[in-house]
């Protein structure tokens, strides 16, 4: 099919020039496959546009594809539905302001983004974070990442066939809802982090209910592989499916599970511990095969060391603020706040300019969220505002491996390899 | 300034100074991490050194920054990892506010692709022999780029041509 029979067919109402450049650029992917004549009905091939407004892409996705029969040919992907400008927003608001936008970044594990942006601040001002706050983030950024990798189970086997599971993977995330209520005060955006520590200390029906899971968990856990790992079904939806080798991860810039189910046992939580990651054993979990089932694998033993994790971070907790005690460089607690004239005014300040790292200053930091190593530079010029604040994203760089994962493949797979690959629209997007 | 640096990543920087004495203008740290300024003309060639010679071969990511100067308006910075030192190199280059124009890398790390895409549709830096270079969060018709300065926070109006919210209407 040539590009003009694509163009007069569509006839888009809106946006012409951008859904001109797609389609073009969809025609010039490996320009080296030759072109079929089109005058045979059976040889003809069509172009399918799949979302964005479609439930298995997980978000706001849009693949165009061209088809050959029931094989993909090529494809490209069209991201931007989400697009807030959440950089811009950023250089516009306080380093504290900021923190809820990134709540709804990666809007399945909020956790992990208010600790990547803390860790960054941190960095770039020299704020000592006490002992205890950084436990307490480990705790929650964990807690997230099963809580994300169970949205994750659900959808991907329910794309692969079974709706009911995803019911039981949220009974569980709907524990872990309760249990972010009770630590942070709020369900789903939590914003417990805070520069210099964290928001309010572990409660101890927070804590309860944190000991509860991390007991009940692991039995719910191995009901699911006892659902899965013997089934000929989810078996024969999921291997040898989108298949990754271990240096095509690397030179499409993978990472997170994508990248370990490659055979790339890649972590930041080993690459540059943060937090005290280098205080708790865990191992990383990988596979060879690179394909979906490999993908499984690794995110459903990744939730097994979580649990390690934590149960770690409450056997060693150790006792004390949660808060730098200083007021130029974090919010002072409550108490003070209430009850003293200082802390009145220094929570005014806080609000007003909040931090102002050195000028000129420039910070790195990464975390390893649910889905791959989440960055943060912020280059400070000396004011209360960023200069530039760029967020390194994991779902954008695996949906770059999803576009080329995909070719050849079939079109009843893509949705479970969307589903291995896990994106998350809101971060991808920013 | 003398830089604390890993002894793997000293290595990398006597090397790169050694190599390209000329076209690296300054190396400097920040907050623990390193950064080298290059001369724009020379990114592909001191790319390749790295990935080579230096087992730079992991791309994170390459992202813009509006200076906001006079001179050397753009920089853009490229987030590198050697995967088999466990270091992590900045790579920055400059360039002019008219006409901004960097070389891409895609042919030394493929995964460049839409990081420069980004970087063109936020700042407008083209990158030259870029295999798709596009837009990739704003659609094609719109002609500003978001992440200058200049641009207001609240958007331009009439910018972006919506599509009718009452589709019966038409």
């Amino acid at each position: 099919m040539k590009l003009t029979d694509i163009q007069s067919k569509v006839d888009s109402k809106f946006f012409k020039e951008h859904q001109k450049k797609l389609y073009q650029s969809l025609e010039d992917k490996h320009t080296t496959i030759e072109e079929l004549d089109d005058g045979d009905p059976l040889t003809s091939k069509m172009v399918l546009n799949m979302g964005p407004q479609h439930p298995a892409t997980h978000g706001v996705l849009r693949l165009v594809l061209q088809l050959n029969g029931e094989s993909i040919e090529k494809t490209k992907l069209d991201i931007g539905y989400l697009h807030r400008g959440v950089e811009k927003i950023a250089e516009n608001k306080t380093y504290q302001e900021f923190m809820p936008y990134t709540d709804r970044m990666d809007y399945l594990s909020p956790y992990s983004n208010n600790v990547a942006l803390c860790q960054a601040v941190e960095k770039l001002s020299n704020v000592e974070v006490p002992e205890r706050a950084h436990y307490i983030r480990m705790i929650g950024a964990e807690l997230a990442r099963i809580s994300s990798h169970l949205l994750w189970l659900g959808t991907m086997v329910m794309d692969a066939g079974a709706v009911s599971f995803f019911i039981w993977t949220f009974k569980e995330r709907e524990k872990i809802y309760d249990i972010m209520d009770r630590l942070a005060g709020h369900r789903f955006t939590v914003s417990h982090a805070r520069i210099g520590g964290v928001a309010n200390d572990i409660t101890d029906e927070a804590m309860g209910a944190i000991k509860e899971f991390v007991d009940t968990f692991p039995n719910e856990l191995k009901d699911y592989h006892k659902l899965l790992d013997r089934n000929r079904i989810f078996f024969d939806r999921n291997e040898a499916v989108g298949v990754l080798k271990t240096e095509d991860a690397l030179r499409y810039g993978a990472t997170g599970p994508v990248l370990r189910a490659s055979g790339f046992g890649m972590d930041i939580r080993k690459f540059e511990p943060y937090a005290r990651y280098n205080e708790v054993e865990f191992d990383i979990p990988t596979r060879l095969e690179g394909d979906n089932l490999a993908r499984y694998y690794v995110r459903m033993e990744e939730m097994s060391e979580s649990i390690r994790i934590i149960k770690q971070c409450l056997d060693k907790l150790p006792k004390g603020p949660v808060r730098t005690d200083n007021a130029k460089q974090a919010y002072p607690s409550k108490d003070e706040v209430y009850y003293s004239m200082e802390g009145m005014i220094h929570d005014f300040m806080m609000t007003d300019t909040g931090i102002c790292p050195p000028e000129g200053a420039e910070a790195y930091t990464a975390v390893e969220s649910p889905k791959g190593e989440l960055g943060y530079y912020i280059q400070s010029d000396g004011t209360g505002h960023p200069w530039r604040l760029k967020i390194r994203a994991p779902s954008f760089v695996n949906l770059q491996v999803l576009e080329n994962v995909i070719d050849g493949e079939m079109v009843a797979d893509t949705v479970v390899i969307i589903g291995g690959i896990d994106p998350v629209l809101g971060e991808a997007d920013k | 300034m003398s830089l604390e640096l890993s002894e793997s990543l000293q290595k990398t920087v006597d090397a790169l100074t050694e190599s390209f004495s000329k076209k690296i203008l300054d190396v400097y740290q920040s907050s623990g991490r390193t950064f080298v300024l290059v001369d724009l003309n020379s990114i592909i060639e001191i790319s390749t050194f790295l990935k080579e010679n230096q087992h730079f071969t992991y791309l994170a990511d390459v992202f813009g920054i509006d200076r906001y100067t006079s001179d050397d308006r753009f920089e853009v910075v490229y987030n590198l990892i050697s995967l088999k030192n466990g270091d992590r190199l900045f790579v920055k280059v400059r360039c002019e506010e008219e006409n901004p124009e960097v070389d891409s890398v895609t042919s030394v790390w493929q995964s460049a692709g839409w990081n420069e895409r980004e970087v063109y549709d936020m700042f407008g830096i083209k990158f030259n022999n870029h295999p798709d270079l596009r837009r990739i969060f704003m659609p094609e018709d719109f002609e500003y780029f978001p992440l200058r300065k200049e641009f207001p926070l609240l958007g331009i109006p009439g910018s972006i041509d919506l599509p009718n919210s009452t589709p019966d209407t038409e």
